[in-house]
């Protein structure tokens, strides 16, 4: 009876400490999306590379699909762009791009000069389909299913562990559903 | 022949005099609503929170996107949509994160009412104490004032002394 007044204080004061760990360890820049789980959100737009013709989140219906939202002024972008181009050699699955509040030339000067990872870039001039997304910090990336759900988002650049752990077996077992 | 001008001149006087008079109340009309939208827009961005600085209000926050998310609350509130339908258009978007004022549902009920709980169980364990001081203080002084000598060396004898 007389150890419990020494457990219960400790055993409440672990609990804190394991409570505050997981909380420093979290990364508060990543809020997790609503949006991960339902429809994709509908986007209708200019592609970059081929004047005129569109491309909207219907065109892709059927396939697993990752979008990819990039600008070239974002710094991390440029980060991940080698491991973008590894997953366009690799022809695992369509990279969509969303070219976040670029100028379209801008965009394209980008593309050329790094190389282009993307299928197709669309042109999110004002950055009403990033609002649409749930986007905040560029880069971002989804993963979308063949009936047009979110799956999984990454909140900034993709990394080797995230694409290797997360994405890429995600993409897999999505495409053999 | 100056009477005439005369009249003229007053004739035109009065409708300078009109034409601003309404040009002004038009100004005023288009200020007015303005001044409501932007007072309303003023408070609903002050409870919205910048994605980018988190610790930032729309209202407050530099971030490109919380320029574009003003944009797109003022399209909404021009639209003629309310504030509730304002909030859940970004809620659906970027979650419940972007509320300073979380809404009380399973996942948040901890968070509204934990305090709450904590106060209580703090208020139980202070109860319990000051009820166990008393009584061990009630008893142990009516103990020394009643007890005879005999017991008190009785009670020396069993603490001291070897059986």
């Amino acid at each position: 009876m007389k150890s419990l007044r020494f457990i219960v204080p400790l055993a409440l004061f672990l609990i804190l400490v394991a409570f505050l760990g997981v909380g420093l360890m979290r990364d508060p820049h990543e809020v997790p999306s609503p949006l991960v789980g339902k429809p994709a959100p509908a986007f209708d737009l200019e592609r970059l590379n081929e004047s005129g013709k569109r491309l909207s989140t219907a065109d892709l219906k059927g396939q697993v699909w990752l979008l990819n939202v990039w600008a070239s002024w974002c710094v991390s972008c440029r980060v991940e762009h080698p491991l973008l181009m590894q997953l366009a050699q690799a022809n695992l699955v369509p990279v969509v791009g969303l070219d976040y509040k670029d100028k379209p030339d801008d965009g394209r000067a980008w593309l050329a000069e790094h190389g282009n990872p993307y299928r197709i870039s669309v042109i999110d001039r004002d950055g009403r389909a990033g609002i649409d997304w749930g986007v905040y910090g560029v880069p971002e990336t989804f993963v979308v299913d063949k009936s047009g759900v979110i799956r999984f988002k990454q909140i900034g650049p993709v990394t080797v562990e995230s694409l290797e752990k997360k994405i890429i077996p995600l993409v897999r077992e999505l495409q053999k559903s | 022949m100056t009477s005439a001008i005369r009249t003229i001149r007053a004739f035109c006087g009065a409708l300078a005099l009109g034409a601003a008079l309404t040009l002004g109340a038009a100004v005023a009309l288009a200020q007015a609503p303005d001044a409501a939208l932007n007072a309303r827009l003023k408070r609903l961005e002050s409870e919205l929170r910048c994605l980018v600085c988190q610790n930032q209000t729309l209202a407050d926050s530099d971030a490109p996107l919380a320029g574009d998310l003003r944009r797109e609350v003022r399209t909404l509130a021009v639209a003629g949509k309310s504030d509730g339908e304002i909030k859940d258009y970004l809620v659906a978007r970027y979650g419940d994160f972007v509320l300073y004022d979380p809404p009380v549902k399973t996942l948040t009920w901890l968070l509204w009412f934990g305090p709450l709980l904590m106060l209580f169980a703090g208020g139980g364990i202070w109860l319990a104490i000051v009820r166990r001081r008393a009584r061990s203080a009630a008893f142990g002084s009516a103990e020394r004032d009643a007890a005879p000598d005999d017991v008190v060396a009785k009670a020396k004898q069993m603490l001291y002394e070897e059986p």
